[in-house]
């Protein structure tokens, strides 16, 4: 009987949809652009509406895969290529110049780095901007992740985005990845 | 009493879905294109001709049952058998004969569906979440151009269209021109469709493409020659620089905010690819793919609002000031 209750109440759970943030409020997407960097840009903390939210922007597919998209909307690839980088750094490998918080990724997009990264700040809403950030970080997650992008449609360069991909990249081997920087993060 | 309402209530019923066969805007009875009048005709010869069937096999098994009750208590009588064989060999020669006859007839207007050899303008056909992209291509580059959501072709010419889906499938559906035909992503079709009258002729997406399949319609305006190239001449022009303050402030706006990431104004900096081609956004009849006529009114709402409008499209709320979207609008109508 308790089983029978247990497979019931699973099956149920197997009901709940994930929800679709489609239209973000615009005093909410204002809240979500006042992000607290640290004084050298790298690292600090997202605004409190962004937990109130639950995390959007890293636990839900939707808008992980809406990130992928505007990653090749705004020419991401013409310098990371497909995260492996060119012009541009790799995101694969795990290894950020700025650090693996969101936040600083948000900046990055937001704001422009030094030596080449444009500010996209003007080009796309605060939404956009989490959910492009979002997507670029599972790219060099160091952890899988229960929510994932959806499938790529052309050839796939890479790995999926959401396998724990680069921490095996710093595992100590014959030849580290990053021999200027050292096998370790 | 009650029969009267009975009565008016059943009449009401069949007005219901008889009212959806009249009217030239989407019907695939109402044809004006070479390939659905050649569909037209064969579906109505399909079911004219099985109508006739059903009807003489009904006749026939009415009679055999009622023959069959006098014929129990009566001796068999002569020569019964040999007509029985006769019966049933002329049903199987019919048989043969109608399937044979539409085979030929299917063939026939299969043959008239097929890509014509000659075509007399090509238009590339993107399908996107959830609107057409059209591009159309001339043995000229100079005479290519780009636009959205709304063909202009001239009548009596073969038009070939080249069908690509850009994200999912989709498919392209003008009942009253030709059946459908899939936009799949990475393997371009190809559907002609050629008018035999002026008109506009709408059309739809035909396949199940996500949240807002159902808002992604099209229209086919077929015209004469000369208007066609009328319009084409003035959609291959740039934008014209607006002349107003209002608009020039809109032009400001449109540059300065994410718009121009995602769409392109010719002759201004605007030149992204994302989202529809709007140099000439205030010439088409419908916006966001034929969800309102184009007025000032509902290009503002649209700005203002595109994702309570159509819920999950690409278009993202842009926060705008009153007077930046009242300037933003006025731009885009003013782009005819």
């Amino acid at each position: 009987m308790a089983g029978v209750l247990i497979g019931l109440a699973a099956a149920l759970a197997g009901c709940q949809r994930e929800e679709r943030q489609l239209r973000l409020d615009p005093p909410v997407a204002d809240a979500l652009d006042k992000i607290a960097l640290m004084p050298n840009r790298i690292g600090g903390a997202p605004p409190e509406v962004y937990f109130k939210l639950g995390k959007p922007y890293e636990a839900n597919a939707y808008n992980l895969s809406q990130g992928k998209r505007l990653y090749t909307w705004f020419g991401c690839k013409s310098c990371h290529g497909d995260g492996q980088g060119g012009s541009g750094p790799a995101f694969l490998d795990g290894w950020w110049y700025y650090g693996p918080e969101l936040v600083s990724i948000f900046a990055s997009i937001r704001d422009g780095r030094p030596h080449g990264m444009p500010m996209f700040g003007d080009k796309m809403t605060t939404d956009q901007i989490w959910q492009l950030a979002g997507y670029v970080q599972t790219i060099g997650s160091y952890e899988g992740q229960t929510a994932a992008p959806s499938r790529n449609d052309e050839k796939q360069a890479r790995p999926a985005e959401n396998r724990a991909p680069a921490k095996l990249l710093f595992d100590e081997g014959p030849s580290p990845v990053h021999l200027d920087q050292g096998p370790t993060p | 009493m009650i029969r009267a309402a009975s009565k008016a209530g059943l009449s009401a019923m069949l007005v219901v879905p008889l009212t959806g066969c009249g009217g030239n805007w989407q019907s695939a009875l109402d044809v004006y294109g070479s390939a659905a009048i050649s569909l037209k005709h064969l579906i109505i010869l399909i079911v004219a001709v099985c109508s006739v069937v059903w009807m003489l096999v009904m006749i026939a098994l009415i009679a055999a049952l009622w023959r069959n009750r006098d014929a129990r208590s009566s001796s068999p009588e002569p020569g019964r058998e040999r007509r029985m064989t006769m019966a049933v060999i002329g049903a199987v020669v019919a048989t043969v004969l109608i399937i044979s006859t539409f085979t030929v007839m299917s063939f026939i207007a299969t043959r008239a569906l097929t890509v014509a050899s000659q075509d007399d303008l090509t238009v590339r056909v993107r399908g996107l979440q959830w609107w057409w992209g059209l591009e159309y291509v001339g043995p000229d580059p100079s005479h290519r151009f780009e636009t959205a959501n709304e063909i202009h072709i001239p009548v009596g010419r073969n038009v070939r269209l080249q069908l690509e889906g850009l994200d999912v499938i989709h498919s392209f559906w003008v009942p009253s021109l030709a059946g459908k035909q899939d936009l799949v992503p990475g393997r371009p079709n190809e559907l002609t469709i050629r008018v035999e009258r002026a008109g506009v002729y709408r059309g739809q997406c035909a396949e199940f493409c996500g949240m807002q399949h159902a808002h992604m319609a099209l229209l086919v305006i077929a015209e004469p020659q000369e208007d066609f190239d009328k319009w084409a001449t003035a959609q291959r022009q740039v934008a014209t620089p607006p002349t107003d303050e209002e608009a020039a402030a809109g032009l400001r706006t449109f540059l300065t905010k994410p718009c121009a990431a995602c769409h392109t104004v010719r002759g201004t900096a605007a030149a992204g690819t994302t989202g529809p081609d709007l140099t000439h956004v205030g010439s088409r009849r419908t916006i966001a793919s034929g969800m309102f006529e184009t007025t000032r009114g509902s290009l503002a709402a649209w700005i203002a609002d595109p994702q309570t409008i159509k819920p999950g499209n690409n278009m993202p709320l842009v926060p705008l000031t009153p007077d930046e979207l009242r300037a933003v609008s006025a731009y885009l109508a003013s782009l005819k």
